[in-house]
């Protein structure tokens, strides 16, 4: 694949689309492809994308010009962007600053940058200083099944407790990819969650929000881990049709937010879930923008 | 754009609705939304690895039930097993000779480089049907008989008049696309797996565009992933709409005229 050329063409092939529907040129629902602005309300926050490069292969959407071009041209208007390198890198710190970096020169505020913090690298609590006070960032994002870091490990405890300490949201990566198709040296299972909620209970005004979490969490434990506190989820990896709806049929509206995981995900997927299901003006605008933006407005 | 879309992958299982009429209507309401024209649909309510014959026959009586419904909108592929040769073939004779369905689906009874496949797939050529097989690469284990696109091309090369449709292209869609690129019998249905990047752009480079099928593997999978595939996917409008209907169009072509529908 030779992607730059073609990808340039597209996005702007997809903004233009997206003018002209906001030019009200373009007729409702007159394409069945993914476009946000034919009929929802403005704003759209993806709480799931993340930069630089996935270990396993180069994606399309890896450059984060040409992320920020196809995010803009759906009509998203706030991305929450963590980083691949968190993943597996031991300089953390670089990590972060990198990330922090790219999201001031691109974007021109879209991106928001989510450090990561591994409470198993020592002097681990000076990454999470970073994060709040020189990258003056608003959240972190843990990948605690690629740290080799159990959840009711004592240091994950505190982790989380420091971080709400410093009004830091904090979202929680339960898997990357499908654990069927992982490559037979990175097999990185997801995280035991029994010993979470109780976790979030011990750890007053937390806000934790769940990645990646619907294919591996459903049914009642997923209601008791939202009972346990502030606790959402977000839909990259929902699924089943009318995913969305059903949904909404068993969790609070508010506890549910948009999110993509592009780029290792196609952006449309989630963007998709929306049309799939039927939802009012309500249900859409908590979903696309209000929840997001009130988690992250509200410091404990 | 609006492109014709065509789903050459859904099942009753998954929607609601205690009857197979009320699931297809389900299915088909969301398959509205997101303008969705045609769906191909097979197995019945509930699902059985290693079905009898009549766990079989009652699955596609089901089906052909949903598809009465709605002849315009669904088309019926019959489940068979290589386990039960004798008893397949009658199948095959009454659901897609006699009856209304257009394809074959074969899901993990049996690996399908057996020769026991030889005969199913041999008059599913003479009748023109196309035939899905499930397939999927698992580093957590496969079921024990649960094929391979390697299995598949061994497949392919003993029936080159078949037509071939990988489920899933392998599920590990980076080594599935390889293993049935020699194939030009075999086509990559793109269902089933999460929305991973690149993985149209690849099988688009590979196969080439016309030998790549938008499936969805609904309702255990939102038509919304799996449409993305393709919606979301580096390509050209061209190869957009090939996948999203024409490919399949053109493979059902000689068995719906022979049934006497026009496109
Ligand atoms: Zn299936």
């Amino acid at each position: 694949m030779k992607p730059e050329p073609s990808i340039a063409s597209l996005d702007r092939r997809d903004f233009l689309k997206v003018a002209a529907a906001a030019a009200g040129v373009a007729s409702l629902g007159s394409a069945n492809t993914a476009q946000a602005a034919d009929t929802a309300p403005s704003g759209l926050i993806d709480t799931n994308v993340y930069l630089s490069r996935w270990p396993l292969r180069r994606l399309p959407l890896d450059e984060t010009g040409a992320l920020v071009a196809k995010l803009r041209a759906n009509g998203v208007t706030q991305a929450w962007a963590g980083s691949f390198d968190g993943l597996l890198h031991r300089d953390i710190a670089t990590v972060n600053a990198r990330l922090a970096d790219e999201c001031r020169r691109y974007g021109d505020g879209l991106l928001v940058p989510f450090g990561s913090v591994n409470p198993k690298l020592p002097d681990w609590e000076d990454d999470l200083r970073r994060c709040a006070e020189e990258h003056r960032m608003p959240g972190i994002r843990l990948h605690p099944n690629y740290y080799g870091c159990k959840l009711d490990d004592p240091d994950f405890a505190k982790l989380l407790r420091l971080a709400t300490k410093r009004g830091l949201l904090v979202q929680l990566v339960l898997i990357m990819e499908d654990r069927r198709m992982m490559h037979p040296l990175l097999q990185v299972e997801p995280p035991d969650l029994k010993p979470l909620a109780d976790v979030v209970k011990k750890t007053p005004g937390l806000r934790l929000m769940l990645l990646n979490a619907m294919n591996v969490l459903r049914g009642q434990p997923l209601l008791n881990l939202l009972q346990a506190g502030e606790v959402c989820v977000e839909i990259a990896m929902l699924e089943g049709v009318g995913g969305v709806a059903g949904l909404l049929e068993k969790v609070p509206l508010n506890r549910v937010m948009f999110g993509s995981h592009a780029p290792l995900f196609y952006f449309e997927s989630a963007l998709l879930k929306l049309k799939e299901s039927p939802l009012n003006e309500d249900q859409l605008r908590a979903i696309r923008c209000d929840n997001a933006r009130r988690l992250l407005a509200k410091k404990s | 754009m609006n492109f014709d879309i065509w789903d050459v992958h859904t099942h009753l299982a998954g929607v609601p609705g205690t009857t197979p009429e009320t699931r297809m209507a389900k299915l088909l309401e969301y398959a509205d939304r997101m303008g969705i024209a045609r769906l191909c649909v097979f197995m019945g309510m509930s699902w059985n690895y290693d079905p009898t014959p009549e766990f079989m026959r009652r699955s596609n009586d089901e089906v052909m039930q949903a598809v009465k419904r709605f002849p315009d909108r669904a088309f019926g592929f019959v489940y068979l097993t290589p386990k039960h040769t004798q008893a397949s073939l009658d199948e095959l004779n009454r659901c897609v000779r006699d009856g209304p369905m257009v394809g074959v689906k074969l899901w993990v009874a049996m690996h399908c480089n057996d020769p026991a496949l030889d005969p199913l797939i041999a008059r599913a050529a003479e009748l023109k049907a196309v035939v899905t097989q499930h397939a999927w690469i698992k580093i957590t284990g496969n079921l024990p008989g649960e094929s391979t696109p390697m299995d598949m091309a061994e497949l392919a090369a003993r029936h080159p008049n078949a037509t071939l449709i990988c489920a899933h292209t392998g599920g590990d869609w980076e080594r599935g696309i390889r293993a049935i690129r020699p194939h030009s019998n075999i086509y990559a249905d793109i269902n089933g797996g999460d929305p991973t990047a690149g993985f149209t752009e690849m099988a688009v480079r590979e196969l080439g565009a016309t030998r790549v099928l938008y499936g969805s593997d609904a309702g255990g999978r939102s038509f919304a992933s799996q449409l993305a595939k393709v919606f979301g996917a580096n390509i050209p409008d061209t190869a957009k709409q090939l996948i999203l209907a024409e490919n399949l169009k053109r493979l059902l072509r000689p068995i719906l005229s022979e049934k006497g529908i026009k496109l």
